[in-house]
């Protein structure tokens, strides 16, 4: 690693280069190190790409910049100056804009309300509009996209939308924006307008920190590159040093080692086959999110479905679950074909989903650890109408035992566990009754390396001791290469590969488009 | 990890009398009730003034068990106070006898088919509020407000806007006892409070040792993974609102026989009272908290105040502002306890940062977690 080091600021660059800085930047989340001592500048009038893997710290540095939260320790520098921002108001008056990844725009108003909200321009009777309309017309040329400023915002396009809300960062002066994965849902063209607002920013003196998943993408667009992974800085370079392996390489590291592909085993039947699955839009239902998609996957096997955000996979796991409707195909188990069936027959039969966001969709807030674990079982220990508490007991230790959860006992509050005991529990409870087949959709998502571990040695047990047919998605490569037996890589609703378990991370990344050139 | 560990995890900061009252402040405002007004009347601690209020409260208390269902999975009813007006005229209705001109007969239903027939009135305009919101999407609040209004004007259509008064039924028809419900009393108590005594039991063990209950909570703690793991949402959704409209046709006949008539008005606005004993009971109109015992005493605090104000001779104009400040000072309080809840939630879900990889946490990290949150939940007051 030549060309990276562990602090930025390096020779090459005068320091005045730096408008913005992030000094020694530590911050905790109760026991959670989410940052630890990391720093990190912004360059001015250039565009800075920070990469991370999901969970690396991006965001949390991205929102201690913005102002959205504050630092456990350290301190951040603008100018020259120590500042601190007790709100994201803040560091909008000192000139930072922060644009999230889902935007923060009413759509049911106006372009030129929605630009102005918040701080309208008053005339002697009310809102002088005329005036916002005005400017908002000479911002919108001045980014080249002449939106008439009384469309409602929900009438344009995504990219339209996202540019109006590089609008409203310019009418505040904004020096230095922050852009959180603002291609995720951009067309090939979109992007092209994007990267050509921005390049007129930089022109313009306009700092850029730039978060994206599309590494190819963001090096077109980036001037210096960091790496964050684990909550550490690991590498800073300047674009021309570098190529996109350099990235790659800093970005996974040398893995913490998530298992292997549970071996020693006979695979069985085929568990869970789908055919010619199709699954609409739910917004635009001509469009199709998975798109005739078949697969088989059988009793013992371990398959990991990878892909970008967008690429379908979320959906599908959801139709296999039976959330969302099927628009076409069948979803088989064991032979029987269960595409009509409900959730609750679904699971009755050994089909379970652990789903993607365990706070909105897995835990019952309300309900203790225990009464979380037993909820999808609850029939398992009922007898005449009554469920016996010493039953269920039984169940609930049992799960706890099982998938080893971290708790007070089962009458904690569910709030009370960590991230990843949290996800254990969802987990614990899906398989309390006793599927044949689990999907699990990114069930690694926000819980901390060794946690990932516990969960996919789980998963490898299960497959290997009780047959279990398993599929879990993962939007981070390294965890491709743990326990999967196969690995589907999927593509705007298609299967774009599959790969055995000896593929590389650069494979899989290059069949997902991620290394693509957009 | 032991069961015992989380006693002392629980109580943070040692003895702390802030947080008992909190937690029992419907018991104990019920406890303060009763000192003021027997020191301010002689009549007020009696058994008999007890009883008496205690018939009163069973109204209220028959309707905030439904109600406290409905609201345990996240919705509201309002059309509780129609449908108890409609069930009384019904079994008014039914207690005149039911006459077809065709064959020139008359039937005198007896009193268990009376019985019978309203609540299903009850469970039938329940259902409607249950489809309307479980399957056609149709939010709480409008689908039983506009049931609050049909029901009502049936009633009154029925009636033609009169009273049924004879209630008590002839030994030559085979119809007496209706009086047997809410008028009588049994081994000295109200048979009203004694059918309250029965629902409430019922209700408790089906929410503590049914899946059903099970499924009530989860529902309105978060509908979403509830139904993901297999629980029938949009039938106990359905369900609740059935239970709500046998309750409070169960409430119709309590109060008809009460006062052995029954008028299209009665139960106007008791939705409103009935709301407020399961707010001031500690449950949260989100979802997914609360339960009968505390729903009980919410209901034997607006019953025993409001009494009270009447037997020291307060204008009963002071009565509705007195009820008001108790249930806007109730929802206050629920704020303070559930509003620290919230905050222990947001502070786990946020780590989206790995741990240093020794983290396969000891317990006594996982403790340490549990104590901290608690201390903030410990303050909460602090925040409003």
């Amino acid at each position: 690693m030549a060309s990276s080091s562990s602090r930025p600021a390096p020779a090459c660059e005068p320091v005045d280069d730096i408008v913005l800085s992030a000094r020694d930047v530590a911050k905790s989340f109760g026991s959670v190190h989410a940052l630890k001592t990391v720093n990190f500048g912004v360059y001015r009038g250039q565009v800075t790409t920070l990469f991370g893997e999901n969970g690396a710290g991006k965001s949390t540095l991205m929102k201690i910049l913005s102002g959205v939260i504050q630092p456990t320790s350290g301190e951040i520098v603008l100018e020259g100056e120590p500042v601190r921002f007790a709100s994201t108001t803040d560091a909008q008056r000192l000139g930072i804009s922060i644009i999230h990844q889902e935007l923060s725009l009413a759509p049911n108003l106006s372009v030129r309300d929605n630009i102005f909200m918040g701080r309208e321009i008053k005339g002697p009777t009310g809102i002088d509009y005329a005036e916002e309309a005005r400017q908002t017309r000479a911002l919108m040329e001045e980014l080249d996209e002449p939106i008439d400023p009384l469309t409602p915002v929900e009438d344009l396009r995504l990219g339209q939308q996202q540019i109006v809300e590089i609008a409203r960062a310019l009418s505040v002066n904004s020096r230095i924006l922050i852009m959180d994965e603002p291609t995720s849902a951009l067309s090939a063209t979109e992007v092209e307008v994007l990267f050509r607002v921005i390049r007129d920013l930089k022109s313009r003196g306009v700092s850029i920190v730039y978060i994206s998943h599309h590494l190819e993408e963001a090096l077109l667009i980036t001037d210096h590159a960091v790496v964050l992974r684990d909550g550490v800085m690991t590498a800073y370079a300047r674009r021309a040093d570098i190529d996109l392996e350099w990235i790659v390489r800093n970005m996974v590291g040398e893995n913490f080692d998530l298992g292997s592909p549970p071996t020693g085993h006979a695979l069985g039947e085929v568990a869970l086959s789908l055919e010619d699955v199709s699954v609409a839009d739910t917004a635009v239902p001509e469009r199709s999110v998975v798109d005739h998609l078949s697969l088989e996957v059988r009793a013992g096997e371990i398959v990991c479905i990878y892909g970008l955000m967008g690429a379908g996979r979320t959906e599908l796991l959801e139709c296999v679950a039976g959330r969302v409707p099927l628009s076409g195909g069948r979803v088989v188990l064991e032979g029987e074909d269960v595409s009509h069936l409900s959730i609750a027959e679904r699971i009755a039969k050994g089909l379970v989903l652990v789903p993607e966001d365990r706070q909105r969709d897995g835990l019952v807030q309300t309900m203790s650890v225990g009464e979380n674990l037993s909820l999808a079982s609850i029939k398992a220990f009922t007898r005449w109408l009554l469920t016996s508490g010493s039953r269920e007991r039984g169940v609930v230790d049992e799960s706890i035992a099982n998938v080893h959860i971290k708790t007070d006992g089962p009458r904690a509050e569910i709030g009370s566990l960590s991230g990843g005991n949290q996800q254990k529990v969802v987990i614990g409870k899906m398989l309390a009754t006793h599927p044949r087949v689990v999907v699990l959709d990114e069930p690694s998502r926000g819980i901390d390396i060794g946690a990932k571990a516990e969960v996919f040695k789980l998963l490898a047990e299960g497959a290997a001791k009780q047959g279990l047919a398993v599929i879990f998605s993962t939007s981070e490569v390294g965890e491709c290469l743990s326990i999967a037996h196969r690995i589907v890589v999927m593509s705007r609703g298609h299967i774009a590969a599959e790969f055995g378990a000896d593929v590389s991370k650069e494979q899989i990344m290059a069949a997902s488009g991620e290394a693509v050139v957009a | 990890m032991s069961k015992h560990s989380q006693a002392p995890a629980r109580q943070g900061g040692g003895f702390d009398l802030g947080r008992i009252l909190l937690e029992g402040r419907a018991f104990f405002a019920l406890i303060a009730i009763i000192i003021i007004f027997s020191a301010l009347s002689p009549v007020y601690f009696s058994t008999n003034n007890f009883l008496t209020m205690s018939s009163h409260v069973a109204i209220f208390g028959l309707l905030s068990i439904g109600m406290l269902l409905v609201i345990l999975t996240g919705g509201i009813d309002l059309s509780v106070g129609s449908t108890l007006g409609l069930c009384g005229v019904v079994a008014g209705f039914l207690m005149q006898g039911v006459s077809f001109d065709m064959f020139g007969v008359t039937l005198y239903p007896p009193v268990w088919v009376v019985v019978i027939l309203t609540c299903a009135v009850g469970a039938f305009i329940g259902a409607i509020n249950g489809v309307l919101i479980a399957y056609f999407k149709v939010p709480a609040f409008v689908a039983t407000l506009g049931l609050l209004y049909v029901a009502r004007g049936v009633a009154l259509l029925m009636t033609d806007g009169l009273t049924y008064n004879n209630l008590g039924g002839s030994p030559e028809l085979g119809n007496t006892g209706f009086d047997w419900l809410g008028f009588n009393r049994l081994f000295g108590v109200p048979v009203g409070v004694l059918i309250l005594a029965a629902v409430a039991i019922v209700t408790i063990l089906a929410l503590a040792r049914t899946p059903f209950g099970r499924w009530v909570y989860s529902t309105g703690g978060n509908a979403r993974a509830a139904e993901l793991s297999g629980v029938p949402v949009k039938r106990v959704q359905v369900s609740v609102y059935v239970l709500s409209g046998i309750c409070a046709a169960i409430a119709g006949l309590v109060l008809s026989s009460q006062l052995t008539s029954a008028g299209p008005t009665a139960g106007t606005t008791y939705e409103l009272t009935a709301i407020a004993g399961v707010v001031i009971g500690g449950a949260a109109l989100t979802g997914g908290r609360g339960n009968v015992r505390g729903t009980l005493l919410g209901a034997f605090v607006i019953g025993f105040l409001s009494d009270g104000l009447v037997i020291i001779g307060v204008s009963s104009y002071w009565q509705t502002v007195f009820t008001g400040a108790v249930i806007v000072l109730a929802v206050l309080l629920n704020s303070i306890q559930y509003g620290g809840r919230k905050k222990r939630v947001a502070t786990p879900a946020e780590p989206k940062a790995p741990d240093n990889p020794s983290s396969p946490a000891s317990s006594g990290n996982a403790a340490r977690v549990t104590s901290e949150a608690e201390s903030t939940a410990g303050k909460p007051a602090t925040q409003h």
